[in-house]
This record gives structure tokens, sequence and C-alpha cells, in this order.
């Protein structure tokens, strides 16, 4: 059960015991056959955040420090519901937040146990704070 | 004052397509300078106790958002200190040496910052960066991306050209909408097209953030490359957004498994109004710094859409080519542009296009037009439809793969005829507006949409947005394919929810073989280190790349069917004549034997009929012979000299090539030589005879007039040479010459010795 993040990879192809779908189906059972037989649904075909934790591990073994990084904060992502996800993307744009709407964005974060992307946001809030891209900025 | 004078060549030129463009000198303060602006910064890093004191110029206090993001995410400042501490020529040496391997200097470049990038892949010349980028690749093949769109977004013939597409081996394929409500058809289309002509293929649908993660979310699509970002603050801003905020909606794609993609390019920023009054490859160097930063694994470079722009100004092809090379030392997937339309000018567009095309990118094209161009609403189509021979052609011409497969006719059609019928199950399967067999059919044959029965488009958009809202997903395709008996596409496409699943795909330079395996820069890297290393296109890939459907087998060109009825006998040995009005016609070792017509076309006998009545028409006597010992030419026609009572002979090889010849000249000498054989009609032939007899008389003789085609050769080569080796094959060394006669009486001139 131990991965190896250099030799492991692709998941789907040499581990795909350590895959599994949101409701904890594993890998192998992604198929038509169970599709036709009710067995597997539409929201269970996703990446969960274990996996994407995984091919963090990949990326960073390979050397692409932020490339892990992104995929570490994916994965915090998948329980974010999507109306939420594309608020949060709006408040980042520029102009658009307070620095405490931004604030209020990265408690609901660490709330939701997202603390990468809490942390994320607040880089982004100290950045505007100086660049007047917030509206109290 | 005198009438301005015009040359003739010069307003020739000016009607040229190339001259519809605008050239423009540099202009640093708008951004109108493709590399080494005057304003762009020094390259400088100063960190003191591990925070960033100033960078490229500025002091930490006036760092812009871009600044202040790559001091968060972009530079490794433990291997700042290293990198940036090289001379400038060291790294551009490095970034050329084949003994350098890639991996050094992506560690390196983690440490560079923008000024510096910019400054050391600007000291390379166009060959160093090809190199270089060829060096950089992160994935070892290349591969391409395709457009696929169409005025009417007819579904039927998104699917047939997606499924047309993903079967010449495009990897991914990306689509977009004139409307923006038909989003979740043209996704649905492209995603049956693809698996019906290629399981494995990826697929996007450029829309608006919100329908994007929407169609993601229901595994419409796998991957995006919408993600705009520029090198200066203003500009980021005016595109509404921040580096936080594109690398946050990075991660919401990602965390829904869509591969995702940034875009940058240079021109942007001078285009926007914001260039700061720096150069465009500095710009782009801030961009690729970002996409690094933000945790995507590629961008789409390579100007993109200002394309244009950069190539108005002097050194912007080159620029394009540096920006490219950026990206792919920053490690980053490369889809090198190639897309948006660079110039008028076929040579033009090529020429910039070899940059990338030579020395191979994850992707050469960020969308090459399936379709015809006038059907691409991206505004694109710098190649397409048409073009597709051509492609082919220069990737076989240079061995060098572009990442696009020849299909035969036959097999196209298979294959579009099959997805236009697949998305015609699932449309009926899933109780949208009918695809009739009209437009199935249509859709298989059809050069473009025009062709196409037109769709009630209300009914579609409202087919559309219920789709949407009924929560229609891939695995209900899927269902719907399999159930129409479409089961091989249905397991395709389920095979797509499964790379979804593993998000393997989410690594650096991702593409799907097949039969699912994923490769990427991790698992199939690109360790090129000079001759005999990294990606070469040899073997079984070599081979298919040169098979293209209209390529023929030399060996079946020019030669005479077997079953020919002969049209000459050949006599005894041919004698000197003694007849001083006599013109020998001597022919090739291959003439009215093994080949039958000249490379016009024209038959032998009736060549030979031409000459002889040309020779008797101008008074003079015809005697035929055949050379036996030599195919060129000028040996055939001085041996029938030499044979001639008059001492002038006209020599014919066997592809129509002529010459008239008199004894007493050198070999290679001549009294005319006819070598544009292509262009003969029998009146040429008869007219060559009308001036031999003309000299073997002693009249004074105008040369018969010659046409010139420039063309011919280019055309013609090729059988001329077949048809010449033919002849020099049938050619006897040391053979005397043979008397022949005319076998048909039917060819017989009016009259003569034959």
């Amino acid at each position: 059960m131990g991965f190896d993040p250099v030799t492991d990879y692709p998941l789907g192809t040499r581990r795909p015991d350590l895959v599994t779908t949101p409701s904890g189906r594993p890998l192998d059972d992604v198929t038509l056959a169970a599709a036709r037989d009710g067995r597997l649904h539409a929201e269970d075909t996703r990446a969960t955040a274990t996996t994407l934790g995984l091919q963090a591990e990949v990326a960073r073994a390979a050397g692409r420090a932020q490339l892990a990084d992104g995929l570490d904060r994916a994965a915090e992502l998948t329980g974010v519901p999507d109306d939420e996800l594309l608020a949060i993307y709006t408040a980042l744009r520029p102009g658009r937040s307070s620095a405490a709407e931004l604030e209020a964005w990265a408690a609901r974060l660490d709330e939701v146990g997202a603390p990468r992307n809490a942390a994320f946001v607040r880089e982004a809030a100290a950045a505007y704070a100086v660049r007047g891209l917030a509206t109290d900025g | 004052m005198a009438e301005e004078r015009r040359s003739a060549r010069f307003t020739a030129r000016e009607a040229t397509e190339l001259r519809r463009e605008t050239l423009v000198e540099a202009w640093p303060e708008l951004g109108l300078v493709a590399a080494q602006g005057p304003a762009d910064p020094e390259p400088e890093l100063v960190v003191r106790d591990g925070a960033v004191m100033r960078l490229d110029g500025k002091d930490a206090s006036e760092l812009d958002v871009i600044d202040r993001f790559l001091v968060a995410h972009g530079l490794d400042l433990e291997i700042a200190a290293e990198a940036m501490a090289l001379p400038d020529e060291r790294l551009a040496r490095m970034l050329v040496d084949v003994d350098v391997p890639r991996d050094e200097l992506v560690r390196l470049g983690r440490g560079l910052t923008p000024a510096k990038l910019a400054r050391v892949v600007g000291m390379l010349d166009p060959v160093e960066m090809m190199l270089a980028l060829k060096k950089l690749r992160a994935r070892r093949d290349p591969g391409n991306q395709a457009h696929v769109t169409n005025l009417k977004e007819s579904p039927a013939l998104l699917a047939a050209d997606a499924a047309e597409a993903a079967r010449r081996g495009f990897d991914e394929l990306e689509t977009t909408v004139g409307v923006a409500r038909y989003a979740p058809l043209n996704a649905l289309a492209l995603l049956v097209g693809s698996q019906t002509g290629r399981p494995g293929v990826m697929t996007q649908c450029a829309v608006e953030e919100r329908r994007n993660l929407e169609l993601a979310i229901r595994g419409l699509v796998t991957y995006a490359e919408t993600l705009s970002v520029y090198g200066t603050e203003a500009v980021f801003a005016d595109g509404d957004d921040t580096p936080w905020s594109k690398a946050f909606l990075a991660s919401a794609y990602a965390s829904r498994g869509v591969k995702v993609r940034f875009t940058s390019g240079t021109g942007s920023e001078a285009l926007m109004g914001h260039a700061a009054g720096l150069s465009m490859l500095y710009l782009e160097a801030r961009c690729v710094a970002v996409v690094r930063a933000a945790g995507a694994q590629g961008v789409q470079n390579g100007s993109i859409s200002c394309v244009a722009l950069v190539l108005s100004v002097p050194g912007g092809t080159r620029a394009i080519l540096a920006e490219n090379v950026l990206a792919a030392w920053l490690d980053l997937e490369v889809a090198s542009g190639n897309d948006a339309i660079a110039s008028h000018s076929p040579i033009r567009k090529t020429a910039k296009l070899m940059g990338q095309f030579l020395p191979g990118t994850d992707f050469v094209t960020s969308g090459y037009s399936i379709m015809p161009r006038r059907d691409n609403t991206f505004g694109g189509g710098n190649y397409d439809a048409d073009d597709i021979d051509e492609w082919l052609t220069i990737q076989r011409d240079w061995q060098v793969d572009g990442g696009i497969e020849p299909v035969a006719e036959e097999e196209a059609l298979r294959v579009r005829e099959r997805a236009a019928r697949a998305v015609q199950a699932v449309f009926a399967e899933l109780g949208l507006p009918a695809v009739t067999d009209a437009e199935v059919e249509v859709a298989t044959v059809a050069h473009g949409s025009r062709e196409m029965p037109d769709r009630d488009r209300a009914a579609d958009v409202e087919a559309a947005d219920e789709l949407l809202a009924r929560g229609v997903s891939a695995l209900d395709v899927a269902l719907a394919l399999d159930r129409r008996g479409y089961e091989d596409v249905a397991e395709a496409v389920v095979g797509m929810l499964r790379q979804r699943v593993a998000a393997d795909y989410l690594q650096t330079s991702a593409v799907i073989e097949p039969d699912g395996l994923v490769r990427s820069a991790v698992n199939d890297p690109n360790l090129y280190l000079g001759p005999g290393t990294g990606y070469r296109l040899e073997g079984e890939r070599w081979a298919l790349l040169q098979a293209l459907p209209h390529v023929v087998d030399p060996r079946g060109l020019g030669t005479a069917p077997a079953d020919s009825e002969p049209i000459v006998e050949e006599g005894g040995p041919a004698a000197p004549g003694d007849d001083a009005s006599e013109v020998v016609v001597a022919v090739g070792p291959s003439f009215a034997d093994g080949l039958r017509e000249t490379i016009a076309g024209l038959p032998h006998a009736d060549v030979l009929a031409a000459v002889v009545a040309g020779v008797e028409e101008a008074g003079a006597s015809a005697r035929v012979v055949r050379g036996r010992r030599a195919a060129d030419v000028a040996f055939i026609g001085h041996d029938g000299a030499r044979l001639s009572g008059s001492g002038v002979a006209l020599g014919l090889q066997s592809k129509g090539t002529a010459v008239i010849h008199r004894a007493d000249l050198q070999p290679l000498d001549n009294l005319e030589l006819f070598g544009m054989s292509p262009l003969y009609t029998l009146e040429s032939y008869r007219a060559m005879g009308r001036n031999a007899a003309g000299y073997a008389l002693g009249r004074r003789v105008g040369p018969v007039p010659t046409e010139l085609d420039n063309f011919a050769r280019a055309k013609l080569i090729v059988r001329t040479t077949l048809l010449h080796a033919q002849e020099a094959r049938a050619a006897v060394p040391g053979a005397s010459p043979v008397e022949l006669a005319l076998v048909s009486a039917s060819l017989r001139p009016p009259s003569g010795r034959l």
C-alpha cells in the first residue's frame, strides 16, 4: 500500500489500488458495465482530495514545487461547493472586495478545511491592500 | 517637373498579399519593441535575511502585484543566489550546450528573475533558440492541438470534424461557441466525435469561466486554456484578474478534474495600451514566471492572438520563438501558438512556423483548424483543412513530427460518418432536437458548414439550457451511446471519466494514449542530450508519416503495359547513308518499345510520324534508326548524325527530349536542343523535323520557337528521372544502331521511306 511518487505514476495504470471515487469505489469499478447496472453515478466520477494529494506528491517529487502547491490547493477545494468556488474567484478579482471581505472568505476556507487556500487568500489581501486592488485600498 | 517614375517591379510587389500588412519601426515607449527594450530593467535580485529587497530594478516597496506574486511563489531564493550570479553568456551557452541536461537548466531557472530570463534568451540567435527549445521541451514527444468549430454550430459537423482530427492524431481538440448558450451542445458533440475518432483525446470548450466549470463538472470537457495572464499590473487588472485570482481559478479547475493551461503572449500589453515602455519579450518573461508560480502545468504562448502585431516590429518572429523557449525553460508545457493568422503571406507565416515546427513543442499549434478557416470561430485558421497535405508534406520533407497523421479519404469518410451517426444517436436518446440523416450525410462529405442543412437554432439553445438544467453528464452520454450500439465509443467516454478520477493528466504535458496510458513529462520526459538522444522520428512512426495517401509507387510510373501492341520493328544494323538530303531520325533504346509515350503523353508513333512528316515537307528524306548504346539525347543524336548522309540527325529520347545534331560537332554540342519535352505538341515535333531538314539541305534556319515553363521541372522531375532510368537500363554498352520500321500501317506518315 506504500506509495512511491516517482515510480507509481501514472496512478491509473500503475497504482489503481490507491485510487477511489468520492464514494469510496475502487478505480477499477469505473466501467461502462457498472454504469449500465446503475452502480456508477456521475457525481462519483471525480478525483478525491486524496488522489489530488497523491498527484501533488508526484509533482513535488518531479521537482515541480508550484504545480504541487496548486494541486494541494485543488485537493482542498474538492470539498468547496461550486457556487462558493466561483464566488471566491470573483472576490479575488481586482477591485471586488475589501480587506475584510477577503478575510471573511479566508475564514470560510479555514472552516471547510482548506487552510492552504485560506492562506492564499490572505496573502492576496495583503498584496491588494498595498497595490490598491481592494475596494478599501 | 517630370512625371514621377514608377518601377513596374515595385508596383507589382505592392500588390502582393504581404503588403496588406503594416510594418512599423520600433517605438519602445508604446511597447512596440520585440526584445531588449531600452527601458527593460537590469536583472537584479537583492535578498536580505530571506526577504527580497530589490527585484529587477525595483525596491521592495515599489513591487507591483505581479512582482509580489513572483516573490511569494515564483522565485526559489536558495537557487537564486547561485543562478543570478552566473554571467548571462554562461547561461546562454548552457541553453545550447547539449551536454548540459535539461534538469540542470530547469533547476537554475527556478532562481532567475524575469529580466535575467529575458536577457539570457535574448542572446540566442534563431537556430540556437530552436536547439534550446528542442532540448527544453518538457515531454519527449511533440504533439498538436486542433480547433473544431463551425459557423452554424452544427453538431453533426462538429462531431465529424472532431473525429477526423482525433483520427489524424491530434492530442487535444478545442471548440468554442458563437452563441454562449450552445456550449453544452458543442462540448457534447466534441466529446462524442473525439472518442469516436480515437479514445483518449482531450477536449475543451472555450467559454466564460462559470460555464466552463459547469461543463467540466459534467465531464463534458477535460481541459481549459483560457486563463490569460499579462506582464503589467495595469493590463492584468484590465483583464479583470490578478495573479492570485487566476491561480485560485486554476486550482478550482484542477479540483474539478480539468487540466489547466494558461495563456499569455507577446504583444498583448502593447495592444491593450499599457506596456509601460517595456519590451514584449521582457513582459512575456514576467507572464510565464507568473504562470509557473500560479501552479499551472503549462501555457499557451507564442503571441497567440497578437501575433500579427508582434510581426510588425523588427525581430518579432524571433521574439515569439524566444517566449516559447522561456516557457519551456520554466518547465511548462508549451502550446506554441501558430493558431491565429500570422500573415497574409504563406511564405512569411510558414517561415515563422518553422521556429516551433522543427524543434517540436508539446503542441506545435494551439489550434490547427481541422475545418476550412471560414468556419473557424476563434478567428484562427493560420493553417486549415485545405493545408493538411502541405503540413504532411513538410513533415515528410524534414523528417519531423508535427503531430498530424495522414489518413486516407475512405477512412476519413468512415470515421466522420460514424461520429455524425453517434452524435445523432445521442441527441435522440437525450431528447435533443433531432440530427437528421441529411445532416449526417452532408457532415460526412462537406467542405464546410455552408453546405450543412440549417437547424432550428432557437430550439437548439433551448435544448442546451435544458440539458444543463437536467444535469446531463458524460456518463449519460456514455449510456446513450451504449443503448444505440456504440459500445466502443461509450467505453471511451467512460475511459475519460476514469482518467478524471485518477487525475494523472493534471501533471505537466500530459496526453492520453488510446489504451488509456497517460504520457506526461513525469513518465515520458524529454531527455535530449544531442544527436542520437531524445525524440527522433524513426521506425513505425516515420513509416506512417511518410506514407501520404497520394504517394505513388515509382515502379508503376511510365512503363508500357505488358500487353502493348508493337509499334516498330527493328531491322538490321544501320549503315552510314550516302544520300546528302537525308535526315536520320535516331530514337532512344526504349522508344516505342519499353516506353510508349513522351512525358507530355504523346504516343511515340505519332511523334515519329510528325517528325518524319516535318522532314519530308521541308524537302529532305527521313531514315529512322534506333540508337542502342546510350540513353543520353546528345549521344543518340550524334550517333545518328554520324550515320546520316547529310551529317544531320534529329535525336529523340523516349521522354520526348530532342536534339538536332551534326556529325562534325562534339557530342555535347548541338544545332538545337529541345529540353522542354513536357510542353511539346505534335506540331512542335513537326517543326523540329522541318528544321533538321533545313540544316541538312544547307538552308538558313531560324530556331524552333520554344516556350519556358519554370514549374515543369518541379512537376515532372520524378517522371523524367524514372523515364530516363528506364531508357538507361535498356541501353546496351557498345551496341550499334539498328534500322527501324513502323509496324502499324495506319500510323504510317503520308509518304516516306518507313
